[in-house]
């Protein structure tokens, strides 16, 4: 197809448009009947799939919460930007023990292949696994923590999931640094620590940079499930109280605020990993 | 006495032969010129005297000491430049300078950077990194990096290839003035014989491998400072280019003829087929070339 103007506007609009309009005919309505003196006889949802609200009606029963973004009317009742920012409070330090931990041990696998052939069967047992599953072994270890328990088990889950693309990618930039770079630190006769402050690591960080993104956007996916089990204050946690307390009309708008923090979150990583990607 | 000696180095990879029994002795302040084919080991060569590889049999010596690893007392300008893409030309070449100089004070080893830039005529391009430079601009920075350590002998391994024509007729030029500035010890690796006579006081072909060797040293007898106009005409210099040339070429050729390769021919013979047999008779077994002594057909 021809390009023409404003199309990076107008598709992803028209796009958006479709998906909505898809939404709003396969959505419930609410519809009252009334007997003869107007009083109202029975009320029922119908259409494809009653029980999905529909786009007004989720406007209508999200508006307090985008409207006063940062309300604070109870534990489990504050504006959506409010939540947004606990959850990534939680994702931030979660993610940051993932790096601390990630980049020194992709560091050593990528040096050494002795490493490499130690824990390239765990890290692949390990790796699939779901958040879900790790949650529970967090409380576990967390057990004798008290008040702390959820939030660590929460941090134990983000971090053992996010870390394995730091983790990858930086032992692959490792074993990617070239034998040129190498040779110019053998020639200077670098000591070992400035081999690695002054030729490994810069050589290695578009790799861990790629890595941090990879791993940022797991991060993010982690936290819905992490506060659903813990019934931790922040997006998830909001999204499941309102499912369980058969308000339905917040779950979209929860779906729709994760996935546009995340795609920012995103984008963000990628002009940081841009501006490091030399050569 | 000799600066560097090189005695009955070889070195395979892997089962292959590359450089076998090579002798080399440089004297102090010399400008040998070692050209030779692409693949023959020019690489593996300059490695082994840099110290980078290690010889499987024979010795190399600097100043009759033993090389058993690389240092900054043999500056290295590789073949493919190898800066680093994150540093500009002034951090390249100070990582060098303050890494070799460590005991200077800043002032001096930042004065000693500038120098070597300027030396290159890189002055104005201080501050870019080498994505940002032309392949000559990196070649320069790569040259000022090997100067500025004050190494003994200065390893260039084929500096000029990767560029244009110009370019490296300027390049050379400017290699050739640092040299008289420095006096330093050079051993340039090229694949270019004119290139080699234009510079050096001494030409070595390396011939053809695998299994490449140092053949016979050629000394360039034209007195500097040398015209590159000039030279093209100069008896000396053509007779030179010619034995060098005719040298290489000469052990590429020895190589090929050595190449035996056994054929087998199929051990069959065609058969006729417009001889049309009757489904009676039983079919023979086809002809083998090896069984048939002689033929003879009478009209
Ligand atoms: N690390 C290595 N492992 C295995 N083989 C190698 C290695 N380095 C070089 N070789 C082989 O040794 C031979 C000579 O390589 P070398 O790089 O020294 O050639 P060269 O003369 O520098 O070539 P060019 O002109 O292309 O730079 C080649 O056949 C190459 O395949
Ligand atoms: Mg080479």
């Amino acid at each position: 197809m021809k390009s023409f103007k404003c199309d990076w506007l107008i598709l992803p609009l028209l796009g958006a448009l479709i998906v909505i309009l898809g939404w709003h005919v396969l959505a419930g309505k609410k519809v009252v009947t009334k007997d003869a003196e107007g009083n109202v006889a029975s009320e029922e949802r119908k259409g494809a799939i009653p029980a999905l609200p529909n786009v007004v009606e989720t406007w209508e029963s999200s508006k307090p919460y985008i409207v006063e973004p940062f309300a604070k009317r109870g534990e489990l009742d504050q504006g959506i930007l409010r939540f947004t920012w606990l959850s990534l409070v939680l994702v931030a330090k979660g993610y940051l023990i993932a790096l601390v931990i990630g980049t020194p041990l992709g560091f050593m696998i990528g040096l050494s292949k002795f490493f490499t052939k130690m824990t390239d069967p765990i890290i692949q047992v390990l790796r699939p696994v779901s958040p879900l599953a790790w949650l529970p072994l967090g409380m576990v270890l967390f057990l004798d923590a008290g008040r702390n328990a959820s939030e660590l088990a929460a941090l134990f889950t983000i971090a053992v999931c996010s870390m394995w693309p730091t983790v990858l990618n930086t032992a692959v930039g490792v074993r990617a640094i070239p034998q040129d770079y190498l040779n110019v630190a053998k020639v200077l006769k670098l000591s070992r620590f400035k081999t690695l402050t002054k030729v490994m690591i810069p050589a290695t960080l578009p790799y861990m940079f790629t890595g941090f993104r990879l791993s940022l956007g797991i991060a993010w996916l982690v936290i819905v499930a992490a506060e659903m089990l813990t019934g931790r204050p922040g997006v998830g946690g909001f999204l499941w109280q309102q499912y369980n307390a058969l308000i339905y009309e917040q779950i979209i708008l929860c779906i729709l605020t994760i996935g546009i923090v995340g795609f920012i979150l995103d984008r963000l990583m990628s002009v940081v990993e841009r501006r490091f990607k030399t050569a | 006495m000799s600066l560097l000696e090189l005695n009955n180095v070889s070195k395979s990879f892997g089962g292959s032969c590359v450089l076998k029994d090579v002798n080399l002795s440089i004297a102090k302040g010399e400008f040998v010129a070692i050209v030779g084919f692409s693949g023959a080991g020019k690489t593996t060569l300059i490695s082994l005297i840099a110290g980078l590889l290690k010889a499987d049999s024979g010795t190399v010596t600097l100043n009759d000491k033993p090389v058993t690893g690389p240092g900054p007392d043999r500056g290295i300008v590789f073949q493919n430049y190898s800066l680093l893409p994150w540093l500009s030309v002034f951090e390249n070449i100070s990582l060098a300078v303050d890494q070799v100089f460590g005991d200077w004070d800043a002032a001096k080893r930042r004065a000693h950077v500038e120098h070597y830039i300027k030396m290159v005529n890189l002055t104005p391009a201080r501050d870019k990194r080498p994505s940002e430079l032309s392949g000559g601009m990196r070649q320069r920075v790569s040259v000022a990096r090997a100067l500025a350590m004050d190494p003994q002998i200065l390893l260039l391994d084929e500096p000029l290839s990767a560029l244009d024509a110009l370019t490296r007729a300027t390049l050379q030029d400017e290699i050739s003035r640092i040299r008289e500035e420095t006096h330093k010890t050079v051993v340039l690796i090229t694949n270019d014989p004119d290139e080699g006579i234009y510079l050096a006081d001494r030409i070595i072909p390396l011939t053809a491998g695998p299994g490449a060797t140092l053949g016979p040293s050629f000394t360039v007898d034209i007195p500097r400072p040398r015209d590159r106009k000039a030279i093209n005409h100069d008896a000396h210099f053509k007779q030179l280019r010619r034995d060098v040339t005719t040298f290489l070429l000469d052990s590429k050729h020895d190589q090929k003829t050595t190449v035996t390769r056994k054929l087998v021919l199929p051990d069959i013979e065609p058969e006729d087929l417009t001889v049309i047999r009757s489904f009676g008779e039983r079919r023979t077994a086809p002809k083998r070339s090896r069984e048939i002594q002689e033929e003879k057909i009478e009209v």
